[in-house]
């Protein structure tokens, strides 16, 4: 099969690869470039572990060939902050037990956070609505939504409220 | 660098892996060489295999070995716990082989294997097999499948009957429907479910052959099992050849606790091609068809009742679909786990009840979240509901009427802890109903109840109400129930915990329990920094590799804080006898006189000679001056068996509006009150809830295994099957009260399946409750609009 040269800024970086044209951009963030944080729970673009900001935009990457995303920028949970710089999100998740098994929160967190761009004071209905493509079995919810509300508030307040996710 | 942790909402300390994208799940590892392993599914629900093709496979691109059952001379699956135990209740046991080698029983059993360069080439190659069928006839249904005439799926199961069990006073309970002053009775069906944790299965075999050693990746809950089955009744390989190693688990809910075909279809290929690591993960498609499903009981419940509403006798028969071939523990689920725990929270006197295990052309079914006790709960709930419909009696009223007192504990339960034998013989632990009960009536505003029912029906809602007084059993199980003639399989259950203090102070606990996403790494520390005085960040909790962790029995059935706890308890118990030993050594002072007060081993009366344990530590893991018969290091291993279950309670309280136009249900308010003890880390614990609730709402409203009457899957994919999402549910609304349990020395109880254990049952009544206006006495679940819809206008004399 002819391969298709990509090229990507993956979390800031700039990185190329060779891939066979029916190649998903999921299939390339974990396997090509290791960046196993964006999780595959589906094969039917129900579950939404697989999402990922492409030019600023929440998909999910189980749905998005890499080829399609040629030229784009793309953020995972990789990008997002580390242990010791987390982003408001995921110290809200942390802090809020917004995660038992932790399988969904990549996902959870870039659609939240794709929410939180457009909308910086969600209702509790809303953050219901926005995260309503990614399937959690262990919360119920429930505290994933205390962590978007209370990652939201962070944000107002805090000093990334100017900075963009 | 406080140790004042135990019952505190402590942030779990293996979330900052899981927020970054630095778990490390099934599918992450990636090994040098690894190749992949597809398996080819059977499209037929019942066939015969004629003949296998696989030339073309073996010649496609990147294709290293094609594999058919014929070519492994394993054993089938092992059969782990029959119904009745070891009694010599008949169980017509079949069990699935590695791949199917002459017949396959559900769409979805494994036929053949490809392992290739990739998985692109694996799946490509699938496709070149030629499988030559013949289809039989099927059955799905559990109550078709024993008529005379239906398929048969075995030779060995007349009937399709896998075995008949039965529980309880038989000739009491039929005396109590003698002459009883109110009988009420209904068929009740407990939707088939499909677990769905949301990371699939997957196994990663390698077999070295320097040291003739396999080891295996496996998503599992359960990894000392796994190696247990697959050395001594799998595939006869030395248990000391397998190591088995569970990753980071993301999510299970029973489903991960078994031995499945792929755990040693993985070994096999890595050594078939040369020793390369040959890694599985199922599609979620695939999952459908390969993982277990859960529940799927058709109940026929009668209730003898005085008019004042006293439940005098409970007459239960269940056919418990088990699918086409066992799974490891299928029949244990709809047997002890639920025929056990049929009474509830109530005083029935007389309980009895039969249960056919029953096999169809379906996906094989074993303990899904609950297992068996959401079934029973289901069953005593409605029938309560059930009988004060038929009193005109409040289900409140009914409830407080058939309570347990709180003095009655402990209880021998007349559906069956009371009759087991040979010395099995358990008790209800504690329970004190009517305060969560009457905390929950107050945080619902039940009193306002016809009040809100008449607002809602001008909006052109039916407005219902529905409760759940649920009991839950936790802590499978002391070894002397589970291990018992007729009960369990007669082995044990206990759990293990090993302690190491290393000489910098820094402190190593290795668990024979295995998570799966409840926070073990946060709890367990939690209670080792309580009872060591260690702080926490000092503390490392390590699992899951049955290399370097003591053999433990894994997590489910809400067992790890009942019996896990205990082990590392006594774990802590044996170090700070170990390190007063030697504090009295080091103070020169006799061991009686040490007095221990968190990390501090003193002299009592002389409170500047003291040593800590970070000290006492260091001094003995390096010591060359031990007092006569004490061995160095602070190191000490325990086991732990549970004297009893532990039994959780509370009330749930439903609160849903039904469409009347569209017969659409929303779940407006949800309350739980629920009693599980003292808590280790009352977060966690309501993170349990929470999602139990919802897994429990779940079967209620939305979930539910649709096959064909030909067995084809419907409910197939995630596009089909509906699993709870997050604008379909509302806040969940906790509280809490206390009563311990006086079974561990924590007083927890255990949490993990209470949720759903009560919800489906509380959403369930509501619905009803909803609906009884129109007349509408039960239906069963999932309340989708469309059947909601059709039962209205059914009793309305409609267009449905």
């Amino acid at each position: 099969m002819t391969e298709l040269h990509v090229t990507l800024e993956v979390n800031g970086e700039h990185r190329t690869v060779d891939v066979e044209p029916r190649r998903l951009l999921v299939e390339v963030l974990r396997e090509d470039l290791g960046l196993t944080g964006t999780h595959v729970g589906c094969d039917t673009s129900q579950c939404g572990a697989c999402t990922v900001h492409v030019d600023g935009k929440a998909v999910k990457s189980c749905t998005v060939l890499a080829a399609q995303a040629d030229g784009s920028a793309v953020t995972t949970i990789e990008g997002m902050g580390t242990v010791g710089d987390l982003h408001p999100l995921q110290n809200a998740f942390w802090e809020k037990h917004g995660l038992q098994c932790g399988f969904c929160t990549p996902g959870m967190i870039m659609a939240a956070a794709d929410l939180l761009k457009h909308n910086g004071d969600p209702t509790d209905t809303e953050i219901r609505h926005a995260i309503e493509g990614n399937i959690c079995r262990c919360t119920g919810y429930h505290n994933i939504v205390l962590a978007v509300r209370e990652a939201a508030r962070a944000m107002r307040e805090g000093p990334i409220a100017a900075a963009t996710v | 660098m406080s140790t004042d942790v135990l019952g505190k909402p402590i942030k779990r300390t293996e979330d900052p892996r899981f927020i970054t994208g630095k778990g490390r799940y099934l599918d992450d590892i990636k090994l040098p060489g690894m190749v992949h392993l597809a398996i080819l599914r059977s499209p037929y629900a019942h066939a015969n295999i004629r003949s296998i093709d696989t030339s073309a496979a073996k010649a496609a691109p990147g294709v290293l070995a094609v594999i058919v059952g014929a070519d492994i001379p394993w054993n089938p699956l092992p059969m782990a716990w029959p119904a009745g135990g070891a009694s010599g209740i008949r169980n017509n046991t079949n069990m699935p082989r590695i791949l199917a080698t002459d017949s396959v029983k559900w769409t979805g059993e494994g036929v053949a294997a490809v392992v290739a360069q990739t998985p692109e080439q694996a799946q490509d190659a699938l496709e070149l097999i030629g499988v030559d069928w013949e289809p039989l006839p099927a059955v799905v249904d559990a109550e078709k499948a024993t008529q005379p005439g239906a398929p048969q799926l075995h030779e060995n199961a007349p009937n399709n009957v896998v075995f008949e069990w039965n529980v309880g006073d038989k000739a009491g309970t039929d005396a109590a429907f003698l002459d009883p002053e109110v009988v009420v009775r209904q068929r009740l069906v407990n939707n088939r479910l499909i677990p769905n944790p949301m990371e699939v299965r997957g196994d990663i075999g390698w077999y070295n052959s320097g040291t003739d050693e396999y080891t295996i990746w496996m998503s599992s809950q359960t990894p000392h099992i796994q190696r247990l089955l697959l050395a001594a009744f799998v595939t006869g390989i030395p248990e000391h050849k397998i190591r088995c190693i569970s990753p980071d688990v993301g999510g299970a809910f029973g489903s991960k606790i078994f031995c499945y075909a792929d755990m040693a279809l993985v070994m096999w290929a890595s050594k078939l091609i040369g020793g390369l690591p040959v890694k599985w993960v199922e599609g979620r498609r695939e999952s459908f068809g390969s993982t277990i499903h859960g529940r799927d009981h058709i109940t026929y419940v009668e209730v003898a009742a005085t008019r004042q509403g006293e439940v005098k006798g409970l007459r239960v028969k269940t056919l418990a679909n088990l699918g086409g071939r066992l799974s490891t523990i299928g029949p244990g689920i709809p047997t002890t786990l639920y025929g056990r725990i049929l009474s509830g929270p109530y005083k029935i006197p007389n309980v009895y009840c039969e249960v056919t295990g029953v096999y169809t052309n379906t996906t094989f079914v074993d303990a899904y979240r609950g297992a068996g006790r959401p079934e029973a709960t289901y069953v005593v709930e409605r029938a309560m509901d059930l009988v004060a419909d038929e009193l005109g009696i409040d289900p409140v009223e009914i409830r407080r009427r058939n309570f347990l007192p709180p003095d009655s504990f402990p209880y021998d339960n007349p559906s069956g802890l009371l009759t087991a034998v040979n010395g099995s013989k358990l008790y209800i632990d504690s329970g004190n109903y009517e305060p969560a009960l009457d905390k929950a009536l107050a945080m619902a505003g039940y009193a306002d109840n016809a009040a809100k029912k008449a607002e809602a029906r001008t909006r052109g809602k039916l407005l219902g109400v529905g409760l759940s007084t649920y009991i839950e059993v936790c802590g499978v199980a002391p070894s002397k129930w589970i291990g018992a003639v007729g009960e369990g399989w007669g082995a044990a259950m206990w759990e293990s915990s090993n302690i190491r203090v290393h000489l910098t102070g820094k402190t190593v606990v290795t668990m024979g329990t295995q998570p799966q996403g409840q926070g073990h790494e946060t709890t367990y520390a939690q209670i080792i920094s309580h009872e060591l005085g260690i702080p926490m960040e000092d503390i490392v909790i390590q699992h899951s590799d049955t290399q370097g962790t003591p053999f433990g029995y894994g997590s489910y059935g809400s067992r790890t804080s009942n019996v896990g706890t205990g082990a590392a308890i006594k774990a802590a118990a044996k170090i700070r006898e170990k390190a007063r030993r030697y504090a009295a050594h080091m103070l020169e002072a006799a061991v009686d006189d040490i007095e221990v007060e968190g990390p501090n081993y003193r002299v009592k009366g002389s409170p500047d000679k003291v040593k800590t344990i970070q000290e006492i530590a260091f001094a003995l893991d390096l010591a060359f001056d031990t007092p006569e018969g004490m061995e160095p290091y602070l190191d000490e291993t325990a086991y732990h068996d549970t004297p009893n279950c532990t039994f959780p309670f509370g009330t749930h309280i439903a609160i849903v509006e039904v469409d009347e136009e569209t017969g659409h249900v929303d779940l407006v308010r949800y309350v739980a009150v629920d009693d599980v003890g003292k808590k280790i880390n009352p977060m966690i614990v309501d993170g349990q809830l929470h999602g139990g609730i919802a897994q429990g709402v779940g079967q209620a409203l939305w979930e539910g295994a649709v096959y064909s009457d030909d067995g084809q899957l419907l409910s197939g994919s995630l596009l089909d099957y509906a699993l709870p999402r997050a604008s379909w549910l509302p806040a969940f609304e906790l509280d809490e009260t206390v009563t311990p349990s006086p079974v561990n020395p924590l007083g927890v109880k255990g949490v993990g399946e209470a949720g759903c254990i009560a919800s489906t049952a509380a959403v369930a009544n509501a619905v009803i409750d909803a609906l009884s206006p129109l007349g509408i006495r039960h239906l069963d679940m999932p309340f989708t609009a469309q059947k909601v819809w059709g039962a209205i206008e059914g009793a309305k004399g409609g267009r449905a």
